[in-house]
């Protein structure tokens, strides 16, 4: 299936909840509604004609006045590709897991934690992957303050 | 396999340091005598914070730090970024320039699976099979060193063009090292792969189903031990290689169940001589040409974002690239193939002895600087 | 360093206790397997069989350190890992050295501008011998490190330091 269709086929079955869209660039993308992430997903993977099943990618964003969280699908059946992005606030960026429709969205999103802030509700097991359990901050935030001494070794 | 608890539960720790983990990775085994009712893996020793230099420094400046991702197959990671700032500018290089990417990614494949061969046979217990392909890797790392300078972390593949030509000769050299090697695998068989110990230490232990492969979006040798014919190379040809002929090996289970250590170790095998007949087919087709002609002078993206994926020796490498029109990438993201088949480590070593986890530690081939990042 | 450092004054007797002693400990430094990241891979590298690293003694590599006299820093050093290595230098017994191989133990390494993870330089945290430079070093540069540790170690003595002057 061609983004297009893939695309038509979103603003079918959701109607509204699909923000908007942008095709005929190199790797076109929609963005969704937060709250309604967990059904597109469930309906991106299921779906016959679409058969997403290989979560390639998911990771964060910082933009200046959002933070954004990208899926890149891959069907391995139909071989198309398509991008779905969600737009968070950046003081309160929160939305829900998907770990249950793909196994390896659990650690892509304790890593999109870890390095942005992004809470993701339900998650099972949400903590820091990369940095130490004890680390304060966000080092992918645009912002961010780099540390001096961590424990009682210089930085 | 369901484990019932006939005992305590004692928690051991396969620490960061340890001779069989393949770097800095912490094991924490709960187990109850032999038997490990969970392994809990834990990353981060390594986290060198790629993505925040990517940031930082201009486009051609990330490709060192690509390089140290996953070092033992460096020319690989080179590849899949440099593609990538290559679709999203629209730049075209020549055949001359695809054929020796190609040459060179196979040749690094070969290496990189020989290397983990090697190692994997050490932690099985068997010294010997180590020496060998460490013998046969240093004359692949001859032939970078020829090209590029360097041995492990090359900084070769340029945005738009290749850092060097080859030098004159190298040819005859790679056609000449591939007719001595090719019979030295089955030396190799002999020698490893075959053995009746090796074959009973691996061939029922850390069983994949390949439904559950796909769940936790495991790429590369390990899926395609497990059954499921999946290969980037073929599925979205990139270089050109739509025009080569060559085969997608997949575990049988010839001597257990389809998924097991023994699979997955056997794929890669099989994967080396593939690489060689590819490298065959890509010094046949080299013609001449300037490798340098299509390096702009100034690296400016376009405003825009792209994922481009490659093959990696370990599986499919994906780099995501938003740019916002200026001279620095505004977010490199990696997908780094080992990350996800870490986060499947917990279901392949359920009910396995302490033993069993260093054979599926060393089967799935990871490279931390990779899952680290 | 060990039971008999400092018991002694210097005399002629010494001078040959020491050159036993230095011999033994020069010529036969067990390293304890400690790569990290790429440099690890030149450090294996080292140890197979074109460069062989068993010539000097140093074939076999330790998994404990309590069975160990060097340890080769062969990687980055990130936080999260420094309090490990901490806890394995003070485990090794003396006498003990250390060789930091590669740019990133040594200061940094190509991470020490936007590393918020990354310990600049492992001599931040343990005392090193010898500094190997490369990123990563060629098998003859870590060779020729362990030979100036060999020869570090032959200059050592067990004699009584003498006081510094008042």
């Amino acid at each position: 299936m061609k983004p297009e269709e893939i695309s038509a086929l979103l603003t079918e079955k959701f109607g509204a909840r699909i923000l908007e869209s942008k095709l005929g660039v190199v790797s076109p993308w929609s963005v969704v509604e937060p709250a309604a992430i967990l059904e597109v997903c469930q309906f991106l993977k299921f779906d016959d004609r679409v058969l997403m099943d290989h979560l390639e990618l998911l990771g964060g964003v910082d933009y200046k006045d959002r933070i954004e969280v990208v899926y890149i699908l891959y069907s391995m059946k139909h071989h198309h590709r398509y991008t779905l992005k969600v737009k968070l606030p950046r003081d309160n960026p929160k939305v829900r897991t998907v770990e249950s429709v793909w196994g390896v969205a659990n650690w892509h999103e304790r890593e999109a934690y870890d390095m942005l802030g992004v809470e993701f509700e339900g998650h099972s097991d949400l903590r820091r992957i990369l940095c130490p359990d004890d680390w304060e901050g966000y080092p992918l935030r645009r912002d961010y303050k780099f540390p001096t001494r961590y424990r009682d070794m210089p930085v | 396999m369901e484990v019932e608890y006939s005992g305590e539960v004692m928690t051991l720790n396969m620490g960061p340091q340890h001779p069989a983990t393949h770097g800095v990775l912490r094991l924490e085994l709960k187990t109850d005598g032999e038997v490990v009712a969970e392994a809990i893996p834990h990353i981060g020793y390594l986290h060198r914070c790629f993505e925040k230099h990517a940031e930082n420094v201009d486009y051609p400046g990330v490709i060192p730090f690509t390089d140290r991702l996953d070092y033992v197959a460096a020319m690989n990671q080179e590849l899949g970024y440099v593609l990538a700032v290559e679709k999203l500018m629209g730049i075209q290089v020549n055949n001359r320039v695809h054929c020796i990417r190609i040459i060179m990614a196979e040749l690094n494949r070969i290496a990189s699976h020989l290397l983990a061969a090697g190692t994997y046979g050490n932690d099985i217990g068997s010294i010997t099979p180590f020496l060998h392909c460490f013998r046969d890797r240093e004359m692949i790392l001859d032939f970078f060193e020829q090209t590029c300078g360097a041995r492990l972390l090359y900084n070769y593949n340029w945005i738009g063009g290749l850092m060097f030509d080859l030098p004159p000769g190298l040819e005859e050299k790679i056609i000449e090292f591939l007719n001595y090697f090719e019979p030295l695998v089955d030396h190799l068989n002999r020698l490893l792969s075959y053995n009746h110990i090796f074959i009973k230490r691996t061939a029922d232990v850390g069983i994949l189903p390949p439904e559950r492969a796909v769940f936790y979006g495991v790429t590369g040798p390990n899926l395609r031990g497990s059954g499921v014919e999946f290969d980037v190379r073929k599925d979205e040809p990139y270089l050109g290689y739509e025009d080569y002929d060559f085969e997608v090996p997949v575990g049988k289970g010839e001597f257990g169940p389809i998924g097991s250590c023994f699979d997955r170790y056997i794929v890669r095998i099989l994967e080396v001589k593939q690489s060689c007949k590819i490298t065959r087919q890509a010094i046949a087709k080299l013609t001449p040409g300037d490798v340098q002609e299509a390096i702009p002078k100034k690296v400016k993206p376009p405003a825009g974002e792209v994922y481009m994926r490659t093959e990696c020796p370990r599986g499919e490498l994906g780099y995501y690239l938003v740019s916002d029109g200026g001279t620095k990438p505004y977010r490199v993201k990696v997908k780094s193939p080992c990350f996800a088949t870490m986060s499947a480590f917990r279901e392949i070593s359920r009910g396995a002895m302490i033993s069993d986890i260093v054979a599926i530690v060393g089967s799935i081939d990871i490279v931390l600087g990779e899952i680290d990042r | 360093m060990g039971v008999m450092d400092g018991k002694f004054e210097e005399n002629v007797f010494i001078t040959s206790l020491d050159w036993i002693f230095n011999w033994a400990r020069s010529n036969s430094p067990w390293p304890m397997s400690f790569g990290l990241a790429c440099c690890a891979i030149e450090m294996m590298a080292t140890g197979a069989s074109r460069y062989d690293l068993d010539r000097f003694g140093s074939g076999v590599f330790r998994g404990t350190p309590r069975q160990a006299d060097i340890m080769i820093v062969a990687g980055t050093v990130t936080l999260k890992m420094a309090t490990r290595i901490k806890r394995l230098y003070e485990q090794m017994a003396e006498p003990k050295y250390v060789i930091s191989m590669g740019s990133c133990s040594n200061n940094g390494g190509p991470y020490w501008q936007y590393g918020y993870h990354v310990l600049k330089g492992v001599d931040e945290i343990v005392p090193v011998d010898v500094y190997v430079p490369g990123c990563p070093p060629r098998p003859e540069s870590l060779i020729e490190g362990l030979i100036q540790l060999q020869n570090k170690i032959k200059r050592e003595t067990i004699a009584k330091k003498s006081e510094p002057a008042a």
